[in-house]
């Protein structure tokens, strides 16, 4: 019969007028992330971090500056101190081999997605600003991270943050 | 009195919505009627082969990432899998269940975009597209799921994969097949049988089997054309040979062939993934490998089926940390060279849908 695909097609679009629409909207709602995403905000425990610079010397497009100097607690020999830390988040490509490589989980993925900024220099995270950011580090490639759920105010200390 | 008339050239593309990417296509109409066709590519072009020469071999899952952007994870898996050969090892066996189950999601996605934009570029514009995209979105989930990225997945390492499935994937995992095999009977409903599909897929854009082997065309459009040739069969890697799959073949080689065996694959896709799911061993994801590899000097080709066709990477080392040639066969690129046989002699209309049904992407013929 002429027609009859045009009808069947009909049938399935009806079907779908009453069905639960499965768009969030957006800023009043949220879709919530899975554990493993790899987001903006990396966190970061200087206290962890020795400055080995297997990050940077990791990463595929040299994301990662990092400068040293000599440690200036004379008491503490196994570790450089950091002048410079900064990731350039505009080139970066958020492919997690950075954390992959780092030997002493002082890097992890964030899980923040919302960081426009009017300015490519803006896009840089610098030292301090890893410092004083909220740390809510992702599960990817720190499995026992795994179920943390993040409050706004949450912020793991490097205790908490586990290995 | 007979009119004096000269063939035409029209530009199509670059940024053209319906080619796919930023395509070029220098058609000469004569009227309606396409005479001549010249395609024209290279915008996309980033130089992953030179790029990739300069990236230690871990680096490079993120390069093919980029290559076919709507099949990510069937990259990786080419990649990986030439690099293993260069070493002489194997992912351990559920590494290797992990990434055939990934590369079925990856072709069932890939698929449902075809599917998608083909539908669209025939007319039937926005509501398959939609209902596609809800579908693929299902499948983005569960690889943000294992590996935290939905389209840069740099999901698969050499010798297995970066994590473990996470435990919140099985259930998620369930809860998609049992949904799937509904909602690709209900895409085939919607249009499959509607007369003007019809009369503008079937006997449209023929490509004989002769015509298909001789363009060294692989992939669901060889097929179509009635040839049975599936890397996953005729020449098995991983764990494909302890599954149990068939390969749809179509007869004609027109668009509608093309485009019902899509939907056809689909379903196998999700029969081998429910047995990934079920046969699924214990035991590590993954081999203890340096980050920094040195594989000894020689060469290897690693190649999969990836849903356009035979995806391979041939790799030549020289014993260093990083490639010292890394060539790429995309599937998308050798089954444009027969794009103007197939064009020449239809009308305008049909352009648009015959290049549709060959599912090219651009990010992987310029690379
Ligand atoms: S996520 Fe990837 S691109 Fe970004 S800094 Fe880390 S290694 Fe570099
Ligand atoms: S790899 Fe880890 S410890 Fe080394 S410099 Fe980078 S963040 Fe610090």
């Amino acid at each position: 019969m002429y027609g009859e695909g045009i009808l069947k097609g009909m049938a399935v679009t009806l079907k779908h007028l009453f069905k639960k629409p499965v768009t969030v909207q957006y800023p009043e709602e949220r879709a919530p992330m899975f554990p493993r995403f790899r987001g903006y905000e990396f966190v970061w425990y200087e206290d962890r971090c020795t400055g080995c610079a297997s990050c940077a010397k990791y990463c595929p497009l040299g994301t990662i500056r990092i400068e040293t100097e000599t440690e200036p607690d004379p008491n503490v020999g196994d570790r450089y101190g950091l002048k410079v830390f900064d990731i350039d988040t505009g080139r970066c490509m958020f492919c997690g081999l950075c954390v992959e490589a780092c030997p002493y989980d002082a890097l992890f993925m964030g899980t923040g997605f919302e960081r426009a900024t009017y300015t490519r220099p803006s896009m840089v995270v610098h030292i301090d600003e890893l410092r004083a950011a909220k740390k809510k580090p992702s599960a990817y490639a720190r499995p026992h991270l795994h179920g943390i759920n993040f409050e706004d105010e949450t912020s793991l200390s490097s205790e908490e943050a586990g290995r | 009195m007979t009119l004096k008339t000269e063939p035409i050239t029209v530009n199509i593309g670059p940024q053209h919505p319906s080619t796919h990417g930023v395509f070029r296509l220098r058609v000469a109409f004569d009227g309606e009627v396409i005479q001549d066709v010249e395609p024209v590519f290279g915008y996309l072009h980033r130089g992953s082969e030179k790029l990739a020469e300069e990236r230690t071999y871990t680096q490079v899952v993120t390069l093919t990432d980029r290559l076919d952007y709507v099949a990510p994870m069937t990259s990786n898996q080419a990649y990986v899998l030439a690099v293993e050969r260069l070493m002489g090892i194997e992912a351990p066996e559920r590494g290797q269940y992990i990434r055939v189950m990934m590369a079925e999601l990856m072709r069932i996605a890939s698929h449902l975009m075809m599917i998608g934009f083909f539908l669209q570029d025939m007319g039937a514009f926005g509501t398959p597209l939609m209902y596609t995209f809800r579908e693929r979105e299902d499948i983005l989930d569960l690889f943000e799921m294992v590996c935290g990225a939905r389209i840069t997945v740099t999901y698969m390492r050499v010798g297995g994969v970066q994590a473990d499935l996470p435990p919140e994937f099985t259930p998620a995992l369930e809860r998609f097949l049992a949904k799937i095999p509904g909602q690709i009977d209900d895409l085939e409903q919607l249009l499959s049988g509607n007369e003007i599909l019809i009369a503008r897929t079937k006997n449209v854009g023929l490509l004989s089997a002769e015509a298909a082997i001789n363009g060294s065309v692989t992939g669901p459009a060889l097929r179509a054309s009635g040839v049975d040739w599936d890397l996953r069969k005729s020449d098995p890697y991983e764990i494909y040979d302890q599954l149990e799959f068939d390969v749809p073949i179509g007869e004609n080689g027109d668009n509608y062939d093309r485009f019902v065996l899509r939907l056809e694959e689909m379903r196998q896709s999700v029969r081998i993934v429910r047995q990934c799911k079920e046969q699924m061993p214990g035991g590590p994801h993954r081999l203890e490998l340096p980050m920094l590899l040195r594989p000894p000097a020689g060469d290897a080709y690693g190649r999969v089926e990836a849903p356009k066709g035979e995806l391979g990477f041939y790799l030549v080392s020289d014993g260093s940390i990083a490639p010292y040639r890394c060539a790429i066969r995309s599937p998308s690129f050798i089954n444009l060279t027969v794009l103007r046989d197939m064009l020449i002699g239809w009308k305008l209309a049909d352009m648009v849908t015959i290049f549709g049904s060959l599912d090219v992407n651009m990010g992987e013929v310029d690379r």
